[in-house]
């Protein structure tokens, strides 16, 4: 491979460098993608734009060889390929920056680079020539990569560059980026954005996978949009806009609005929102001042400036006091950065709180710094007058948090214990099961059966593995466990995903009735029908903060599609400081 | 095609089989070994079986060596049911030895039935003490486990070594005139040897009994305590574990202070059933501490089965010790406790595993392989 020309040398005139037809990939019957045509071009920055789930990934790693089409050509400069594995991709001149870096911590930034290629000295290694070809790229493309650095001292931007490295070692033509934007900084961003300009100016073609709609503006050349397996469209770059793409990745008309509000630097919306007109009016609430205002029933307010204001706007009907009230919360992630920044939020008895977001921008560190699995840098988490931040899980059991983890098999069972054992797991201190610190084997049966009765858990037996349930029914078992608490508050992360329908609707049923039972619901989910079926708030989650909050009325969801692409509903929001102080 | 798969269950009676068919299997290869040894193998397994049960004080000397085994292979087997990797039964065997001998000259003068329990005491709490070494810092900084008690078995047998030759310590004897001319440790009086349960010509040392007690102990508390049941959760998922509440740490340290005292037991039946001596290089020479890993290893880490192995393994050692001669180099006895040990764990493993050729007949191959069951 090493020494080869650049097979950007060969790159014809007028044939795209990529063309993928009527790409169709079913997994055990859902279908991920749904004959895609998509193409790039030499030189150019073709986005893939879309919600979670609506098929990017899936496309691109039916490029890379992970996953074979089920129906579907892939043409490389004009002539049909097949890709079988990640290395045929690699032959062909396809690169792929995955979201997790593929880099051994211990070696340094040229092993890593060799790491799996023939070197030019059969069987002994050549570092120097490695390093001296790494010089080279990294010069060429302003990369500023040491080849003689050991990963684990380099910052996550520049481990990246590290894999961009490695793609072009191997002569890449196609790079695939898979959301690198996700885990830097704003400065990192716009370090990226120049290296990948300057590959485009090289010829090179590029394809950058990202929901972050200003982000795509900014740097695509087009744009192809999909929906749920389906392409919506292409469009350039230049004459695309930022309503026109969330639109299109929603799949429903935006409420009538200022296009040009996300410049503006203006006064507050929430009093201009015309939150009681009929949905019929909603084509006539053009507004054409600056500001983001809203159409009818869409009461997308900013972050809440009082408690009291955020369950205004929501359909509660009649929630009780603040149960779990979290604020300025700032949790730092696995990766260093912070993934949770200055968040605040109240849950009510009564209601169920739903926060959406596309997947990474910090829900997951927030439900475990509430659940006590992660210790918040800052800020403080209360329940019931009881600080949880920075406490164990069990402080937070004890004061009556319930929590379905998102992680079942991993957090919310032990797969090879018995179902009965797996509904003893946090109550096994209980005195109503031990006593002297034995088990009280009667008693514990007694409770489990009328758990797997009462939560209809489909089991052969209570001593059979957790592992042999389907997934609905593992959790219902979690949820079994934590109801039968008698939680003040439940936690409930992505409460349905990789479900069945039933089951699905068999957990929707029943944390409702948790919500009529007085009990205060906060559900993190991807699945953005799901928070809308549920929630009596909404809360929009984008780079570890609340960036809004909405009604759950079928006509928000585009509102709230705007706010998961990051584009604040109100322009001070996220300058001035939060007004709740 | 031909493909190797892990199967999701095992059956029953494949679970009773597998040790049994192991144990053949090595029994086959050891075979081999001692015929191309120029051994006969059948009448070489006689001669052991005689020598480690039948002859004349065989089967007293056969629990000699499985009484130290018994309380390594529990200690390495509870600890290894959590995956805490305690590898210094050998260091925690030495400080229980310190501790109990200690004990036993400085109490000398007490009666029996209260000397004992006081020289166990004295095991337990060195050894435990030992052990939570590497407890505390595997709870609290996260350092391995593995590394830090194996490097403690070094340290404690220097500490030995340095109380008897080195030092004038309390424990050395300082006084006897073979004492001058070698360095030993001081003899126990009368009263703090432990009395063995005597059955016509065969003795079993109280340290064994005990042992069993505390296995049948043990499988109680894994299977229907509290704390077991946390310490189960722990083993098989650290972050269920946490999810659920559970100290963790707190159980780590259990659980290494556990497997310590247990390990400080075979140091205090040392003494007190055998030595009556704090005797360095005959403990380091015996390794019993290390055998313990493999007799929980074989023991499948359930108490119950420990006793059985340490029995066996006990035996093999003792026959090991009768057989070996100017026709029988010491290493074959080695060589054939090894095979037993690759084959039993090999067993175990690829117990797991099926061998499915073809890819379409898999269901079909399934229901075959469950009606052959039957």
């Amino acid at each position: 491979m090493e020494g080869t020309t650049p097979a950007t040398a060969r790159i014809r005139d007028g044939v795209p460098l990529l063309e993928m037809r009527g790409i169709t990939k079913r997994f055990a019957g859902v279908v991920a993608d749904d004959g895609v045509d998509f193409d790039v071009r030499a030189g150019e920055i073709h986005t893939l734009f879309g919600e979670n789930g609506a098929g990017k990934s899936t496309l691109m790693r039916v490029l890379y060889g992970f996953h074979h089409p089920d129906a579907g050509e892939i043409r490389l400069q004009g002539s049909p390929v097949s890709i079988a594995s990640p290395a045929d991709a690699i032959r062909h001149g396809i690169g792929m920056i995955h979201q997790h870096f593929m880099l051994v911590n211990t070696l340094s930034v040229a092993d890593n680079v060799a790491l799996g290629l023939r070197s030019s000295r059969g069987p002994l290694t050549d570092p120097g020539r490695v390093s001296e070809r790494i010089r080279q790229l990294s010069e060429t493309y302003h990369l500023q990569v040491d080849p003689q650095a050991l990963i684990w001292q380099l910052s996550v931007g520049e481990r990246q560059r590290v894999e961009i490295v490695k793609a072009l070692y191997r002569n890449a033509t196609l790079l695939i980026l898979d959301e690198p934007t996700a885990v830097l900084t704003p400065q990192e961003v716009d370090d990226l954005f120049a290296v990948l300009r300057r590959m485009a100016e090289d010829g090179k073609g590029l394809v950058f996978i990202s929901h972050k709609v200003r982000e795509v503006l900014g740097l695509s050349d087009r744009i192809t949009v999909l929906r749920a397996g389906h392409k919506v469209g292409t469009l350039p770059a230049a004459s695309a806009t930022r309503d026109q793409l969330v639109q299109m990745m929603v799949g429903h008309a935006l409420p009538a609005r200022d296009l040009a509000a996300e410049t503006g630097a203006t006064e507050g919306a929430p009093d201009r929102t015309p939150s009681d007109r009929a949905p019929s009016d909603r084509a006539t609430a053009i507004e054409s001042g600056p500001g983001v205002t809203v159409g009818a029933g869409t009461p997308v307010t900013p972050i809440p400036a009082t408690p009291a204001a955020g369950a205004g706007t929501g359909a509660a009907a009649a929630a009780g006091a603040p149960r779990l009230v979290v604020r300025d919360l700032t949790v730092r992630g696995d990766r260093g950065a912070d993934a949770v920044r200055g968040l605040s939020l109240e849950v009510r008895g009564g209601e169920i709180v739903g926060i959406a977001g596309v997947s990474g921008n910090g829900q997951r560190e927030l439900a475990e710094a509430i659940a006590g699995l992660r210790r918040p840098s800052s800020g403080s988490i209360v329940l019931e007058g009881t600080e949880l931040a920075g406490g164990s899980p069990a402080r937070g059991r004890a004061v009556g948090l319930g929590y379905v983890p998102e992680e079942r098999m991993r957090d919310g069972v032990v797969p090879d214990f018995s179902v009965a054992e797996n509904l003893l797991l946090v109550d096994s201190h209980e005195p109503a099961f031990s006593r002297l610190g034995f088990l009280r084997s009667g008693e514990i049966r007694r409770h489990c059966e009328e758990l797997v009765r009462t939560f209809d858990i489909r089991t052969p037996t209570l001593e059979a593995p957790a592992r042999t349930l389907s997934g609905g029914n593992i959790q219902k078992l979690i949820m079994a466990r934590e109801l039968s608490r008698e939680p003040r508050v439940l936690l409930v992360a992505q409460p349905t995903r990789g479900i069945d329908v039933a089951a699905a609707q068999y957990i929707h049923d029943r944390l409702r009735e948790q919500r009529g039972r007085g009990i205060g619901v906060l559900i993190i989910s991807e699945d953005l029908d799901e928070v809308m079926a549920l929630a009596d708030r909404i809360l929009v989650m984008y780079e570890g903060a609340i960036i809004g909050e909405a009604a759950p009325r079928a006509s928000t969801r585009a509102s709230i599609g705007l706010m998961m692409a990051g584009v604040r509903p109100e322009a001070p929001a996220d300058a001035g400081p939060r007004a709740t102080a | 095609m031909i493909a190797i798969e892990r199967t999701l269950d095992t059956p029953r009676w494949q679970r009773v089989a597998l040790p049994f068919a192991s144990l053949l299997l090595a029994a086959i290869i050891s075979g081999l070994v001692l015929v191309l040894s120029g051994h006969n193998p059948i009448t070489t397994y006689e001669q052991i079986y005689t020598a480690s049960f039948t002859s004349a004080g065989a089967l007293t000397s056969t629990f000699v060596y499985a009484t130290p085994l018994l309380f390594t292979g529990l200690a390495a087997a509870i600890a290894f049911r959590m995956r805490i990797w305690n590898i210094g039964g050998e260091g925690q065997l030495y400080m229980g030895a310190i501790g109990a001998s200690g004990i036993g000259l400085l109490l000398g003068s007490w009666p029996t039935p209260l000397l004992i329990p006081a020289m166990m005491a004295g095991g337990i709490v060195a050894g435990a003490l030992w052990a939570l070494v590497p407890g505390l810092l595997r709870a609290y900084l996260q350092t391995n486990e593995i590394l830090v008690s194996l490097m403690l078995n070094y340290v404690a047998g220097l500490v030995m070594y340095f109380l008897i030759y080195d030092s004038k310590s309390y424990w050395r004897d300082l006084t006897s005139p073979t004492a001058l001319v070698f360095p030993t440790g001081k003899t126990l009086s009368a009263a703090a040897t432990w009395p063995g349960l005597t059955i016509g010509s065969f003795t079993l040392p109280l340290g064994f009994v005990a042992g069993v007690v505390l296995a049948v102990l043990l499988l109680a508390l894994v299977r229907s305590t509290r704390f077991g049941f946390e310490m189960r959760v722990m083993g098989d998922s650290t972050s269920a574990a946490t999810y659920a509440g559970m100290r963790t740490r707190r159980i780590i340290l259990a659980v290494m202070a556990v497997s310590g005292a247990l390990a400080g037991l075979a140091g205090a039946s040392q003494i007190g059933d055998f030595g009556h001596v704090l005797d360095p290089r005959g403990l380091e020479q015996a390794q019993y501490g290390y055998t313990g890993i493999v007799v929980a290893a074989l023991a499948m880490y359930n108490p119950l089965a420990v006793v059985v192995v340490a029995i066996l393994i006990g035996a093999l050692t003792n026959a090991g010790f009768a057989l070996q001669g100017p026709g029988f180099p010491p290493g074959l006895v080695g060589t054939m406790e090894g095979i037993i040990l690759f084959s039993v764990l090999g067993g175990e493993i690829l117990g797991r595993y099926r061998i499915r050729i073809g890819s379409q007949l898999r269901p079909q191959r399934a229901e075959a392989e469950a009606d052959a069951a039957r």
